[in-house]
């Protein structure tokens, strides 16, 4: 047992959660850009992609994410694929998230209204350029509050990459323990730290929904 | 790499599957009714309670909400027994599980009671009904059969998410994955088909929980 002041363990914890910082940032952008993508192909025209979409959607929101980062961490490798726990965490979160954000945001677009592709269509704009220009301007407005809700989601989300081994707050936590013996204390830290870390996306988002609510 | 695919690796564990499947969904079926009771007596707190105890509900759930399942699962199983309560690996998970959903649901139930219109609970204090029978007979079916889908898709969130509860060594289906793949040296064929198995009980339960709502609620305007 080494004993630790509780400045060493805060420091050492709150290190930690630049990694966990790290990896919400990289699987939201991910996310954001595999989301993009699924919303292209779910409106383009003929309608080709809609059902991959569906069915990408419902697989990722229908199995838990704990078994979706086993699958890339032990199913990568397979296809001769070296991976560090940052990578298989990574892919998995990007992955995840994408199907999230692509529900979320058809949301968006499913509630501009159907004028919108109409006239721009009939003033001659391509697929593209009617999401360019047209819908998607819209729909960015009423998809920032839910997009910052689920951020939370995702940076709890991201305490699972612990689990296959990523540095992350949980597993510092995990490790501080093992060599102190205080998880009450060590694991209350983790929390208010997550915390910290999440409501105030929390609060922003709900401040954001109320702002959005009045301007119309 | 010339790796080949093995499924019948696993065929000899279906016992074991199925046990491992049986225990998850006991976990979720018990988190659910006590956490979804617990919500109904939270919400309305929320929404007639004093002034602390809406305060206290409040900051439950933002806690709650804002933090890791896994997290709250350590703490309860590794953090709690230097408080003197020891709990076994089953329990820390049935706690923490009803825990976590009870925080979702009463937000969910508030939502379905507010948009209950406020003529309702008023015609039938006029009647003479007492406030509670008012709540129970009156407010509560309509309160949730306005968020019956939300309520379902937190229970399916609550059986996916109890995946992590093998952390502690609760034998459910992922956690007679790893024991699988532990003898069989089959990782990837063990949590493909386990994924599968899980998509499969999401559905079932999806689709189960839609049909009894029709029946539940097929009187009611909505």
């Amino acid at each position: 047992m080494i004993s630790l002041s509780l400045w060493d363990i805060l420091h050492f914890l709150l290190l930690a959660a630049r990694w966990t910082l790290l990896l919400s940032a990289i699987a939201f952008l991910g996310g954001g850009l595999v989301a993009l993508v699924l919303l292209l192909l779910r409106y383009a025209r003929p309608r080709l992609g809609a059902k991959f979409v569906y069915y990408y959607t419902e697989l990722f929101q229908g199995t838990p994410l704990l078994l979706q980062l086993f699958l890339v961490f032990f199913g990568l490798p397979l296809l001769g694929i070296e991976v560090s726990p940052l990578l298989a965490a990574g892919v998995a979160l990007t992955l995840y998230a994408g199907a999230f954000l692509a529900e979320i945001w058809r949301g968006c677009v499913d509630a501009i209204p159907r004028g919108q592709w109409e006239a721009s269509s009939a003033l001659g704009l391509n697929f593209l350029m009617q999401m360019r220009y047209v819908i998607l301007p819209q729909a960015l407005r009423i998809a920032v509050p839910p997009t910052v809700g689920f951020l939370v989601q995702l940076l709890k989300a991201t305490a699972l990459s612990s689990i296959v081994g990523f540095n992350d707050l949980t597993r510092a936590g995990t490790i501080v323990t093992n060599a102190t013996f205080q998880p009450f204390l060590v694991y209350g830290l983790v929390a208010l730290i997550y915390f910290a870390m999440c409501y105030p996306l929390t609060l922003s988002s709900r401040i954001l929904e109320r702002k959005l609510g009045r301007s119309h | 790499m010339g790796y080949q695919l093995d499924f019948w690796a696993l065929a000899g564990y279906l016992s074991l599957l199925l046990q491992g499947a049986g225990m998850t969904l006991a976990l979720t079926a018990i988190a659910s009714s006590i956490g979804i009771a617990l919500s109904i007596g939270g919400a309305a707190t929320a929404r007639w309670g004093v002034r602390w105890a809406r305060a206290l509900i409040a900051a439950y759930v933002e806690l709650i909400r804002n933090t890791p399942f896994l997290v709250q699962l350590f703490f309860i199983f590794f953090g709690l027994p230097s408080l003197g309560v020891r709990l076994t690996a089953l329990q820390a998970a049935v706690l923490a599980m009803t825990i976590n959903l009870t925080a979702y649901s009463i937000e969910i139930l508030r939502a379905g009671i507010e948009a209950v219109p406020p003529g309702q609970r008023e015609a039938g204090l006029a009647l003479g009904v007492s406030p509670i029978s008012v709540f129970i007979y009156v407010i509560l079916p309509q309160a949730v059969a306005n968020v019956y889908p939300a309520l379902v898709s937190q229970i399916v969130i609550t059986m996916l998410e109890s995946a992590v509860v093998s952390q502690i060594a609760v034998i459910d289906l992922t956690h007679v994955a790893d024991y699988i793949q532990s003898r069989t040296y089959r990782a990837f064929e063990t949590y493909f088909a386990i994924t599968l198995i899980y998509l499969c009980m999401a559905i079932g339960l999806r689709w189960l929980l839609a049909r009894a709502g029709r029946r539940l609620f097929s009187g009611q305007p909505r």
